[in-house]
């Protein structure tokens, strides 16, 4: 019986050693659910500029006036990073938290591979859409982002906890569907940003942060 | 029936030596402080480990610099990689038994 016991024990050790090497574990959920709401307060914001006071409102307005409003244009851009800083910064602040209780090191092998691989598809989206707007594509903004952002997401989810791809597959088809209804990208945005993350974070705190 | 325990590897019996075998399973290759950042042990620790693995050729050492300081990656060789899974195998004989 004690070699049995000790059997398992040693293959779970294996397991965990082949883990903690190759993913970086300390992926938050209360990051993913932090950031859904710094998604949803900028696009509150950005409803709140785009809408103004104009009571006849529509969402297909707002591409003719990016086209030609320049304060317009900076004060969204404005919203655009302000919401991107935030996210970031709660998401990290979490994941900080989560590996000093693991005693894993924020900054070590796995979660500089977990950034380089999440980082790429992200950096030539990131490009690629400033070109767009440049160009004048305003209603390729929302879905360029969701569907750039789903892809890392997916090329993350080897090397971090495997669910995140889930995540990036709902992005990706939110993203597709959002490429048809232009009027409509702010709301696919907050629905991919916001609710998503908060639905995604909410599940993984519950599956793997809860109990410690 | 062969005795399962022929399968273990005695040389597999540290928890240290098991832990370098695994996350060199799973990674090209890894260098000396990622492997004491993985593990958590002592310098000194780590490095008699590594020794024993090396001198049994399951692991190979390559020995490079970054800038001007050295930096010693080790990988998982064929001989290496065959024991540890049939100490693998081994393990999971001895489960399987008692079941």
């Amino acid at each position: 019986m004690e070699q049995e016991h000790s059997a398992q024990n040693t293959l779970k050790d294996i397991k965990q050693m082949m883990e903690r090497s190759s993913r970086f574990i300390s992926l938050s959920g209360l990051s993913g659910v932090a950031a859904g709401i710094c998604a949803l307060t900028g696009a509150w914001f950005a409803h709140q500029v785009i809408s103004g006071n104009d009571p006849a409102f529509k969402e297909s307005y707002i591409y003719e006036s990016l086209a030609s409003g320049n304060l317009f244009r900076y004060k969204l851009f404005t919203i655009a990073v302000l919401t991107l800083c935030s996210a970031i910064i709660t998401a990290f602040l979490f994941t900080y938290i989560k590996s000093k209780n693991n005693n894993t090191p924020l900054w070590g092998t796995t979660s500089k591979r977990l950034m380089l691989n999440f980082g790429i598809p992200l950096f030539a989206g990131g490009v690629f859409l400033l070109r767009l707007t440049e160009l004048g594509y305003f209603e390729m903004i929302a879905p360029g982002c969701l569907l750039f952002y789903g892809l890392a997401l997916v090329n993350a989810g080897k090397y971090t906890l495997g669910e995140v791809r889930y995540l990036g597959y709902a992005q990706i088809v939110i993203g597709l569907v959002s490429c048809w209804f232009p009027a409509l990208g702010l709301a696919f945005w907050t629905i991919g940003f916001g609710i998503l993350h908060i639905v995604y974070g909410s599940v993984m705190w519950w599956k793997y942060d809860k109990k410690r | 029936m062969k005795n399962p325990i022929e399968n273990l590897n005695k040389i597999f019996d540290s928890r240290i030596r098991l832990g370098i075998m695994s996350s060199l399973m799973v990674n090209e290759d890894l260098n000396f402080n990622q492997l004491k950042e993985i593990i958590g042990v002592t310098d000194g620790n780590l490095a008699s480990h590594l020794k024993t693995l090396e001198e049994n050729e399951y692991i190979k050492v390559q020995k490079g610099f970054i800038g001007r300081k050295t930096n010693t990656t080790y990988a998982v060789t064929q001989t290496g990689e065959k024991a540890f899974k049939q100490h693998l195998e081994g393990l999971e004989q001895m489960i399987r038994l008692i079941e």
